[in-house]
């Protein structure tokens, strides 16, 4: 596999580190169910058979954090994106957009 | 039909016309008492201790595929119970134990080698987790040795003993521990199944279930909808992909660990081994060839096949342990879909929907567990009570923080 990161470019997989899956979103510590809350947040995965959203960091290059979108099945990997501007809310791909072509 | 030398030579003496199919391969019927979703190792295990121990009749297993085409039929086949932690520890005893008398009770030629397990150390630190591991499964009654580098040079004179940057320092033997043929035991457990009346069906995809007030109903299938009131899942890999259909989210990530094989060459290794300063295991079957892995692949994977970095990365491993496996081509690599927990420990457990059965999370270390995870499966399903044995593995203990962490990796998959 090859990840084209929007920094340094088109580079070998043994230059990543893997995290996992970057939709869980991390919750208020301070929140109701806050245990609960973060028991699925550490825990509990959708582990989809399709495109996943997940982290690599660039370790071997730029050490930037990417969120990159692959396909759990064919491991075709169709877009990598640097994590901040993802995260930032509107600026993130819509679920259905993933959901669309999730399982084929 | 019991086999015996005595058939062989029967058989042998008038053209080998008389064997019969090893199973049926009846069509389902519409409604069971009890069905097992997923034809592996630990799927067709259950089934028949259930009928064999727990007196259960009107069984079925529904296989997606063949039986043997998940990873009951693509590991490395190491089984041993060399563990540390008090949950895992007395399940794998109890698999060890069984897997003692299996070929007996099954009537079935395992190939079962208890030729050894050998885990090296490199350092001090090394030694001394070893030698607490060694303590720890003797306390349970485990047999464990802790070998010097004189003894392991005896046993393994042609490792890198005096690689120098991972000197060899000795290693932790359990003597118990060795191989048994993966497509034997599948094959095995389907036949005293069969006998046993079990309805073994292939080529029968499970599609969604039938759930009726909180209680399950049946299954939907590629073959048309069969009813039971009691379900136990055992589909490995594809446990989130099955579950997601009873709309349970669970702790698991499916990912990759490839296999190697070389041509076969005189026997050189005469049990296994594992690396203590890579992850790097090995053993040569029967056949002659060397059969080793190493770390999975790292990324969520549903593909059965990896990547070449990994090839790569568990060769290097391989000759900085044996140099000599440098000079051995390799025939094949393969891949199978690894069922990830975040602890890295199974899961045997009922889930919130009444009658629905789980079984999972075996991670890659499911093979030497089928004979007890059928045994604590079928306990579960037959008694709705955990098997003793097997009583640590909840599905809640994520929740409650009573996780098993073996390797004490935290809850990050790939690196268990
Ligand atoms: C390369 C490799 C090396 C390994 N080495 C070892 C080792 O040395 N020692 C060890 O102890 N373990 C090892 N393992 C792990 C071990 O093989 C597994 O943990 C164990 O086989 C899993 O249980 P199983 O046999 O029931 O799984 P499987 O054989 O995968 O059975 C699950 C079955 O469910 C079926 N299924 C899936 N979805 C559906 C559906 N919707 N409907 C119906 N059926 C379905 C599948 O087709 C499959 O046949 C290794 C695994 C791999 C891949
Ligand atoms: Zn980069």
């Amino acid at each position: 596999m090859r990840i084209a990161c929007p920094y340094c470019g088109d580079r070998d997989q043994g230059e990543f580190v893997y995290l996992g899956d970057a939709t869980v979103q991390r919750p208020d510590p301070a929140g109701q169910d806050a245990a609960l809350a973060f028991q699925d947040y550490v825990y509990l995965r959708e582990n989809p058979a399709g495109w996943h959203r997940e982290y690599w960091y660039h370790e071997h290059g730029c050490r930037s954090w990417l969120v990159v979108e692959r396909n759990t099945v064919t491991h075709e990997i169709r877009s990598a994106s640097l994590c901040r501007p993802v995260q930032m809310p509107g600026t993130m791909q819509t679920d259905s957009d993933t959901e669309a072509e999730a399982g084929q | 039909m019991r086999y015996s030398a005595l058939q062989i030579l029967k058989q042998g003496l008038t053209g080998n016309k008389g064997w019969k199919p090893v199973w049926r391969e009846p069509d389902p019927k519409p409604e069971y008492d009890i069905v097992i979703v997923g034809g592996g190792g630990h799927g067709l295990a259950t089934a028949y201790y259930l009928a064999q121990e727990f007196q259960q009749a009107n069984i079925a297993v529904i296989e997606k595929g063949w039986l043997g085409s998940g990873n009951i039929g693509r590991n490395t086949t190491i089984v041993r119970s060399n563990y540390l932690l008090p949950g895992n520890l007395p399940f794998y005893e109890f698999s060890l134990k069984l897997w003692e008398g299996l070929e007996q009770e099954l009537n079935y030629n395992l190939m079962m080698s208890q030729r050894g397990v050998l885990n090296l150390y490199h350092s001090d630190a090394q030694r001394d987790a070893y030698a607490r591991r060694g303590n720890a499964m003797r306390l349970e009654g485990v047999d464990a040795e802790l070998l010097d580098v004189d003894q392991v040079r005896k046993l393994y004179p042609n490792l890198n003993h005096a690689n120098a940057r991972f000197p060899i320092h000795g290693g932790l033997l359990q003597r118990r521990g060795g191989t048994a043929r993966h497509d034997a035991v599948a094959w095995g457990y389907a036949r005293a199944a069969d006998q046993k009346g079990v309805d073994i069906i292939q080529n029968c995809e499970v599609t969604g279930f039938l759930i009726e007030s909180g209680k399950i109903a049946g299954i939907e299938t590629s073959r048309g909808t069969i009813r039971a009131t009691k379900i136990g899942v055992a589909v490995a890999g594809s446990t989130s992909r099955v579950m997601e259909k009873a709309e349970l989210r669970l702790p698991i990530e499916s990912h990759v660990l490839q296999a190697f094989v070389t041509e076969g060459i005189k026997p050189a290794l005469p049990g296994v081994i594992t690396y203590g300063a890579g992850h790097f295991y090995i053993s040569q079957s029967d056949k002659g060839g060397l059969v080793f892995g190493g770390d999975l692949d790292g990324y969520n994977s549903y593909a059965q096949r990896g990547n070449l970095a990994t090839v790569e990365h568990v060769v290097e491993a391989g000759v900085s342990m044996l140099p000599m496996i440098g000079r051995a081509r390799m025939l094949r690599s393969w891949g199978g879909v690894m069922d990830m927990t975040m602890d890295g420990s199974p899961i045997i457990d009922k889930t919130p929907i009444d009658g629905l059965f789980l079984n999972c999370g075996w991670c890659y270390g499911g093979f030497k567990a089928t004979p007890a995870s059928g045994y604590c499966f079928a306990h579960l399903i037959a008694r709705n009570q955990p098997h003793e044995a097997a009583i640590a593995y909840r599905l809640d203990r994520y929740e409650t923080g009573h996780v098993i962490d073996e390797a004490g990796h935290g809850a990050q998959p790939n690196l268990h």
